[in-house]
């Protein structure tokens, strides 16, 4: 009963949404903000059962009726951690800068290499490091026209975006090839979208079909 | 004629769009389903790795997505427990945990993995690359107990999973940018093989990271889906979807060619 109490509330706010196809209307508004609300309400309820209570609530409650060393260094980070909510009175707001100073400067520390390498570096290799195979011989005809396309690619795309020079001239043309590889790839990222998007109506119609029409029929 | 051509009533188009999905899901087609590369590279990936051995299946999407990766996620899962491979279910993403533990349950019961032996689901942490990179060096430091609260000690596939060492590949579900964290942290970091499943918005992002080898394979989109049932001989519903898909992606073709056609007909009238 309850599996079914639930299918006839998702069909009924599916129909609410799909009905703003026709016109805004005050059963589409309903479902956008009850989804808004539940998704939110739900997210912090999760982020403080699965965030807040296992890594401050419990060390913190720990160190405090436990006393031992190791708990009370952990409320250190607590302590800073805090600090964030010194934004509310105007007079102590400086106090912020301590845990942003940190949080800034860890996230800086451990992601600049990171992406770095993931991003730049391997990202190079992978654009040039067919032409090694290229060296070697070991590259088809096809593969060979891969490499090069992908390296005039790369570059003329990256010249439209290089503003330190005039676009006149060579510079001019080059550019516009990457204007041109720029739309193959915009037009690719749209197909694919709209793939997506009617993936979810395929989605919900067959649970309307299927899934709602059957606890009726 | 022309006129009213140009100036058709959306609704019109919305009313088109749903015939095209709803008379084939009501009179089911079936159309060739040939396999792409990307999701050919990640069923090999997954069949080289021997029985008894780990990977972790990451549900970073919400329900908005999950017409596109629930059929993927099933559809590993199925491939997984049918070579006996142990499943560590999680998410960085809040919504995914809903996701993931529902999908969890309703491939086990079609499937009899059992809790603990053949899978667990450890839930949801916040933190994004803390979370991934803690885990790199101690799983339980970041996850002490599984999504029902039982410790991870007491669970018996985890007794010799300590960190990534020992998994041998990480599957990102998703439908943002997070595959993208995964690669930054969990492979250039501690060498994690890492594969993805991403909704048709993503896909375009994701080939460089196949190109030079950082994710070992992809599933694309709803398409990706049907290829990877097809791989595993089980046919269910991204095979029924991508069908249905093909008739609104015709009828999306007819109607930007008759616009285009309109509309260069008109210029040609007006000048």
């Amino acid at each position: 009963m309850e599996k079914i109490i639930g299918i006839w509330i998702a069909a009924f706010l599916t129909l609410c949404i799909y009905s703003f196809l026709y016109r805004d209307n005050p059963f589409y508004r309903f479902a956008e903000y009850l989804f808004v609300g539940v998704s939110l309400g739900y997210s912090i309820v999760l982020q403080i059962h699965q965030g807040l209570i296992p890594f401050a609530w419990q060390p913190f409650s720990a160190a405090v009726t436990g006393g031992s060393l190791t708990g009370l260094i952990k409320l250190i980070p607590i302590a800073i951690g805090l600090l964030f909510f010194a934004g509310l009175s105007p007079q102590q707001t400086w106090l912020i800068r301590y845990p942003s100073a940190i949080l800034i400067g860890v996230t800086s520390g451990v992601a600049i290499p990171n992406v770095l390498q993931a991003h730049i570096f391997e990202q190079t290799r992978g654009t040039i490091g067919p032409f090694a195979a290229i060296h070697a011989g070991t590259l088809s005809g096809w593969g060979v026209f891969e490499a090069i396309l992908m390296v005039v690619g790369v570059v003329c795309t990256l010249t439209y975006f290089f503003f330190s020079i005039e676009h006149r001239g060579p510079v001019k043309w080059v550019s516009k090839v990457g204007i041109a590889f720029l739309m193959i790839g915009f037009g690719s990222a749209f197909g694919n979208t709209v793939m997506g998007r009617v993936a979810l109506l395929i989605q919900r119609v067959d649970f309307l079909l299927n899934d709602w029409f059957g606890t009726i029929f | 004629m022309l006129e009213k051509l140009m100036s058709i009533d959306r609704r019109i188009i919305f009313i088109l769009v749903a015939l095209a999905v709803i008379l084939p899901t009501l009179i089911p087609v079936s159309m060739p389903i040939s396999v792409s590369e990307p999701t050919q590279k990640l069923y090999d990936y997954i069949e080289t790795i021997p029985a008894g051995g780990t990977i972790m299946l990451v549900f970073d999407y919400g329900p908005a997505s999950l017409a596109e990766l629930n059929p993927m996620a099933r559809a590993i899962m199925k491939q997984c427990f049918a070579k006996d491979i142990r499943v560590i279910g999680l998410t960085l993403y809040a919504v995914g945990t809903t996701m993931g533990s529902t999908l969890i349950q309703e491939v086990v019961e079609e499937t009899g993995a059992v809790d603990g032996e053949d899978y667990v689901f450890l839930g949801f942490r916040p933190g994004l690359e803390l979370v991934i990179l803690g885990m790199g060096t101690d799983i339980t430091s970041i996850f002490d107990r599984d999504y029902n609260g039982k410790p991870l000690s007491e669970i018996p596939m985890m007794q010799n999973v300590t960190n990534y060492d020992q998994v041998d590949l990480l599957v990102d579900l998703s439908a943002g940018s997070l595959t993208e964290a995964w690669i930054t942290y969990a492979n250039v970091q501690f060498n994690l093989q890492i594969a993805a499943g991403v909704t048709g918005v993503i896909i375009s992002q994701m080939y460089p990271y196949l190109q030079t080898g950082q994710l070992v394979g992809l599933i694309p989109g709803i398409a990706g889906a049907a290829e990877y049932e097809r791989l595993i001989e089980a046919p269910a519903k991204g095979t029924l979807w991508i069908n249905i898909e093909s008739f609104v992606h015709l009828l999306i073709i007819g109607l930007v060619v008759i616009g285009n056609i309109a509309f260069f007909i008109q210029r040609r009238r007006e000048e």
